[in-house]
């Protein structure tokens, strides 16, 4: 079953997300003057807004979303466990702890950003090296990993959280509950997230064979080693790239794949893709809430996705009996 | 194409089932493997599909070891119908069945159209083309054990290894498979093994294995094989048999 229109609408929704949340903020600025400042940029203070302050941020809440979502997805096949979330194995939380240690030690952004990502690297060694042996993956040893791992960050960050001085610890929350405030350099999230969809929407055949077993996907012809490898290097990546941005943004990676299925997208050949714009599309519509609801206070996008998300999955999951 | 095993022992943890077992399937062959339950039947044909290592021993393909092809070649030439699939499937059974195309797929995104000409086909086979557009979930038993079947079929490996591939059928699709086993082998050329539990069914088998086990088997042609004493100590029960070859019948004894 083809389905190319779904798509097309999906990236027309993703459009219209973009634009809407280009739209809103503490600065009025009117739909006109919004397309007038993208189609015809002329130097004045709608356009600093727009090009420097708004779009940045959209376009990291985007992609955010999208890493993300597309993460759930390819962490539910790995494990073929409907809960699995980007956050399930424990990388973000390593990523947590790496950038919440430089905060305490008073390092820069540059300095911050650098422990996230060896903190990440951290978590996924760990991991990989405790459940990848001789060539083959122990599925569940993979995820008990992920979660007891999961479970000493949590106890780590507690720690650094109660030592942490006053005035830290507010920023601190806010990277712990997913906030886009300081993003704007989201160039090589972008790319990870292209490249990982790229990739794995032209591996959805092999993908939609292992959804059956890895038993059955090697009888059917799959090397379903290196293709459980590239999938946990990939959900891997797209996680870090997306935490390094936002934090820890929830709900998003879990939502949105089933929030599809549930719609009736199971073919991964549309899944992936689809994940991604709305995973994206949600992303940045939750953080236009964020920005503007309590304004000038700027809130925390994580809480948000949950808000905006819990609802939905709630009335998709009564639709059916 | 043919398969050969050579020296090969088949083990569950420290149980040997099988010991030094020599196999040669070949083109146009049809063998039956009988044995009781928990005699290494599914682990011998998981060894054969190399889904698992045997405990030791050899298995060649067109005298290349299996370990020499990568999974997608193997997938080509040989095909395993599973006992059990644990996992759902979210498609239609057209999407199921397509997935036996696999190890063929040479479109970037989506299928070509002979895959999707191989489908068809298989689905009309097993009786499914009215069910194609059907959520798999939504099927019974026996309807899932065509599915799997007509996957096989759209696989169309040469080396055929089936898991008691006529449960949860009825009677007519029973007979209906066993004739598609048939043809697959006496005019197509394939080499293909089954796990039966039906006697009446194994003599139309040109070829039987015996699985005792405790190590020791028997392999050789139907009529030498399909005899009421050997049957009876490899099941452990009295068997009586009626009528001679192909069209043979056997009853347990009460």
């Amino acid at each position: 079953m083809t389905r190319a229109p779904l798509i097309i609408v999906l990236a027309l929704v993703a459009a219209g997300s973009l634009l809407i949340a280009l739209l809103f903020g503490t600065f009025p600025i009117s739909p006109l003057q919004v397309l007038d400042s993208i189609f015809l940029p002329t130097p004045g203070i709608v356009d600093d807004v727009i090009w420097k302050l708004r779009l940045p941020r959209v376009l990291a809440a985007f992609a955010c979303g999208g890493l993300l979502a597309t993460s759930g997805v390819l962490l539910q096949v790995l494990l073929r466990n409907p809960l699995a979330d980007p956050y399930i194995l424990g990388i973000s939380g390593g990523t947590a702890l790496g950038a919440l240690t430089a905060v305490l030690l008073g390092a820069g952004v540059a300095g911050s950003n650098l422990a996230a990502l060896a903190g990440a690297l951290g978590a996924i060694a760990i991991v990989f090296g405790l459940s990848f042996r001789a060539g083959d993956w122990n599925l569940h040893r993979l995820l008990l990993t992920g979660v007891v791992l999961s479970a000493g960050f949590t106890a780590l960050i507690s720690l650094l959280l109660t030592l942490a001085p006053q005035a830290q610890l507010r920023g601190m929350l806010f990277w712990l509950m997913g906030d886009l405030s300081h993003a704007d350099a989201s160039g090589g999230a972008w790319f990870v997230l292209t490249l990982v969809v790229l990739v794995f929407t032209l591996k959805s055949r092999s993908l939609n064979a292992l959804a059956l077993g890895a038993l059955k996907a090697r009888a059917l012809g799959v090397a379903v080693g290196g293709l459980q490898s590239a999938i946990y290097f990939g959900a891997a990546v797209a996680t870090v790239a997306a935490v390094l941005l936002g934090g820890s943004i929830g709900f998003v990676g879990i939502m949105v794949p089933h929030a599809l299925r549930l719609a009736g997208v199971n073919d991964h050949r549309w899944l992936l893709p689809a994940s991604a714009l709305v995973g994206g599309s949600f992303v940045a519509l939750a953080d236009t809430f964020a920005r503007t609801v309590w304004a000038p206070q700027q809130l925390p996008v994580g809480v948000f996705t949950a808000l905006l998300g819990v609802p939905v999955l709630l009335i998709l999951l009564s639709r059916r009996p | 194409m043919n398969l050969r095993a050579d020296q090969l022992t088949i083990a569950v943890g420290t149980r040997v089932l099988c010991r030094d077992l020599a196999l040669a399937m070949v083109p146009g062959e049809l063998w039956g493997v009988l044995g009781c339950n928990g005699s290494g039947k599914t682990t011998l044909l998981h060894a054969l599909a190399g889904l698992a290592p045997p405990a030791s021993g050899n298995i060649a393909i067109e005298g290349r070891a299996l370990a020499d092809y990568s999974r997608r070649q193997l997938g080509r030439a040989l095909g395993i119908l599973l006992q059990r699939e644990d996992q759902e499937f979210w498609g239609t059974v057209r999407d199921y069945v397509m997935l036996g195309r696999y190890p063929h797929a040479r479109a970037l995104f989506g299928w070509h159209a002979d895959d999707e000409a191989a489908a068809e086909h298989a689905l009309a086979a097993f009786d499914l083309t009215a069910l194609a557009e059907q959520t798999y979930g939504t099927l019974s038993g026996g309807e899932r054990q065509r599915a799997r079947l007509a996957q096989l079929w759209a696989q169309a490996p040469r080396i055929m290894l089936l898991d008691e591939p006529l449960q949860h059928l009825d009677l007519r699709h029973q007979l209906q498979a066993l004739q598609l086993l048939r043809k697959a082998t006496r005019e197509e050329g394939a080499a293909a093994a089954l796990v039966l539990h039906d006697l009446t069914f194994a003599a139309s088998c040109d070829r039987i294995l015996m699985l005792y086990g405790d190590g020791r088997f028997a392999a050789g042609s139907a009529a030498e094989l399909l005899q009421p004493e050997r049957l009876a100590t490899l099941y452990g029960c009295g068997i009586r048999a009626f009528g001679e070859g192909a069209g043979a019948h056997f009853i347990p004894v009460i």
